[in-house]
């Protein structure tokens, strides 16, 4: 079944004429927006927050944020159980916050400091956290994709109730390493929901100049995979998506979900965009899915904007404590380098630093001068 | 003890295995239904089961990627690529992921994975399917690399392979699947990172790996019964770790060293164990270090060719004989003392 043939190739800008209600029933409802809205503002200011720390070189390496994709990301892991297995890409910052981990550690490992998640060993890219179920973080595009479908194998293969939630960018969707999981994944039943997000720029590659069909949720018609395309910028239209998907694959039926959403900055921090229209920047901003909800909350009764600038304080001080935490954990003290080379210790592992020799030199000979 | 081919020590231990150990299954290409291209997993299916052998399809990045994966999650995946050649298609996943999961993430997650695989020419399958790249693997810190050479170390290193929980790169050898051995009928593993010295001696030093370890005994026993001569041999069996203290201290021993490797020759796994001998004993050699090697072009298929770039017990002697007389005056010592 793949659902939304007519679905328009601009998806995240022509959802815009749908109408969108956060009008709750309940209380419970009420409360629940509200929590929505302050998961997407977290990251809103933690990734603004990341790539102030990277201006200030508090932060190295690459620094990829989820500025944009803060409704897709909410909307997504908001129908995962606790106890369901996330995997993603380098574009993470986001979907470790939301998964639970505490932002102190997720900024503690943007430092490079031992209290990160990964223990500064990993960096932006590599978040890993098995207590929130977490498997990283990967690096290199379309990695993660074999991994979280034999992930999902396990899961199988003990008959485990849990699922697997694999996501991947646009650009993504052309490596063999994707197809090749998802026709693995359809062929052995897998509990298993690969997730497209679909920002529309691969770094500067746009969607359609990088793949024949653009509309990349059909790809899962070459495996007879169930699929569908949601629009990116509304957390609930994500949620329920996503819940649909997850529901599925828990009976054992590989899902693949196509989120469209925006980028609103650069491929990373470092990267300005030029390759953007002014026209584009501003339709943007227009479309920022973190103003948008706001807006809907406070159009139906269910926060007012002194609530909005309230929380805005209340998730910026948190924020602000998380960077506090990352500066003033420590380095990783040097003699700790090896100690994750291997698990099981082996004999004859090296253990020598730059210009030590294999074998320390035998004594010099003394010259019969000095006797 | 038992008399087995290479194959068989194999295929014994990994049904061994399967029932110690239900996390442990095996995935690959017709290593089912068809019983594996070289028969290794023959009988494994039927006893098992397709949860625990799984035909994969053809997607070597896919399936070896899949089985990281499940191993990140504690289960212990013995996977078979049908060559060496055809790992350069999991490359991604072996070298960007099984080896960097473990450090990466700091220690959280561990990669009990195996992945078996045959390396070798020979068989006049040509450029593709004759290479020796486990020097690619072996480049890379978090993974192990063994290459057992007998049926005993065969059973021995793969018991330790599975039961570790770090990724095992498991080269295997198509000339050595139906050499025979005596096989200890215990399940002691061997221990990873140690090279063996298997034949003791005073005059060289004959280090090498998988089938040229073969051919070194070849050698040693050839030797000894022509000219007398007293030849060390030292079977690496891990090519990460490398055992570097076995090497130098059989080199400084004996004074001089050959070097077998079925692999080309520059930046080999003979460069590395030459290097080893530079720094470790320097001071010790009477002669430069020589090493045999694969001639350096794609392998090809006809027969005289074929043979001509494939190291053989004639080069080795040759190296021998020539390493000998740069040394000078310890062949003149040859069976006098």
């Amino acid at each position: 079944m793949t659902n939304n043939t007519d679905a328009p190739r601009k998806t995240a800008r022509s959802a815009k004429t749908r109408p969108r209600t956060t009008r709750p029933r309940k209380v419970e409802d009420a409360a629940r927006l509200v929590d929505i809205y302050r998961q997407m503002l977290l990251i809103r200011r933690f990734e603004e927050r990341a790539a102030r720390g990277y201006t200030q070189a508090l932060i190295g390496g690459y620094c990829h944020l989820n500025l944009g994709e803060e409704a897709a990301v909410v909307g997504l892991l908001s129908a995962l159980a606790p106890s369901d297995y996330l995997f993603t890409n380098y574009r993470e910052h986001g979907y470790a916050i939301t998964r639970g981990i505490d932002p102190k550690y997720v900024m503690a490992e943007l430092y490079g400091r031992v209290d990160g998640v990964s223990k500064g060993w990993g960096g932006s890219m590599h978040m890993f956290d098995v207590t929130h179920r977490l498997l990283g973080g990967y690096g290199i595009v379309g990695g993660q994709i074999p991994l979280a479908t034999g992930a999902a194998l396990a899961l199988d293969y003990r008959n485990q109730p849990d699922v697997v939630m694999c996501t991947l960018g646009d650009g993504t969707t052309n490596i063999g390493a994707f197809h090749e999981s998802l026709n693995i994944a359809a062929l052995w039943h897998l509990p298993i929901v690969y997730v497209i997000i679909n920002n529309q720029l691969g770094m500067g590659t746009t969607v359609e100049r990088s793949s024949a069909e653009p509309e990349l949720y059909k790809r899962a018609s070459s495996y007879r995979m169930e699929s569908e395309r949601v629009d990116g910028l509304d957390p609930l239209a994500v949620g329920e998506a996503s819940a649909r998907a997850v529901a599925r694959a828990r009976e054992g039926h590989p899902f693949l979900l196509e989120v469209v959403s925006e980028r609103l900055r650069g491929h990373s921090v470092v990267d300005p965009a030029k390759y953007r229209s002014d026209e584009e920047v501003a339709q943007l901003r227009a479309h920022d899915p973190v103003h948008t909800f706001a807006q809907q909350l406070v159009r139906d009764g269910v926060m007012s904007d002194e609530d909005l600038a309230t929380m805005d304080q209340e998730v910026t001080a948190r924020v602000d404590e998380a960077a506090a935490y990352a500066e003033a954990s420590a380095l990783p003290d040097v003699s700790t380098l090896f100690d994750y080379t291997y698990a099981t210790p082996v004999a004859n592992d090296s253990r020598r630093l730059p210009g030590q020799p294999l074998f320390e030199p035998a004594p010099l000979p003394v010259a019969e001068d000095d006797q | 003890m038992t008399t087995m081919t290479y194959r068989q020590a194999l295929h014994d231990t990994l049904r061994a295995e399967m029932l110690r150990d239900e996390t442990v299954l095996l995935m690959g290409e017709e290593i089912g239904v068809f019983e594996g291209s070289y028969k290794i997993t023959a009988g494994l299916l039927a006893e098992f089961g397709e949860k625990r052998v799984r035909d994969t399809p053809i997607a070597e990045e896919g399936f070896t990627g899949a089985a990281i994966g499940a191993a990140m999650l504690g289960l212990r995946p013995v996977v078979e690529i049908m060559t060496i050649n055809f790992s350069l298609l999991a490359l991604d996943q072996i070298v960007n992921h099984a080896a960097k999961i473990y450090g990466m993430f700091g220690g959280q997650a561990t990669v009990p994975l195996v992945i078996r695989t045959p390396g070798g020419g020979g068989q006049q399958l040509a450029a593709t399917h004759s290479q020796n790249i486990e020097l690619y693997y072996a480049f890379v810190p978090g993974l192990k690399v063994v290459a057992p050479s007998t049926p005993a170390d065969a059973k021995a290193l793969l018991l330790a392979a599975i039961r570790d929980n770090d990724p095992v790169l498991f080269l295997e050898n198509l000339a050595l699947y139906n050499t025979k051995g005596d096989v200890p009928d215990d399940d002691i593993p061997a221990e990873i990172g140690r090279a063996a010295v298997t034949r003791p001696g005073r005059d060289l030093t004959l280090i090498g790996y998988s089938r040229m370890a073969h051919v070194a005994a070849q050698v040693a026993d050839q030797l000894a019964a022509s000219e007398g001569l007293d030849i060390e041999v030292v079977d690496l069996r891990s090519l990460r770790p490398l055992d570097r203290p076995t090497i130098v201290a059989s080199v400084r021993k004996t004074h001089a060293a050959v070097v077998l490797e079925d692999d080309w020759l520059t930046y080999g796994i003979g460069a590395e164990v030459a290097a080893t001998i530079s720094d470790g004993a320097f001071d010790d050699l009477d002669a430069p270090v020589r090493r045999v090697a694969m001639a350096e072009v794609p392998l090809p298929y006809s027969k005289p060719l074929e043979t001509a770039a494939l190291p053989s017990v004639d080069d080795v002697i040759n190296a021998v004989h020539q390493t000998l007389d740069a040394v000078g005056h310890r062949r003149q010592k040859v069976g006098h003392d």
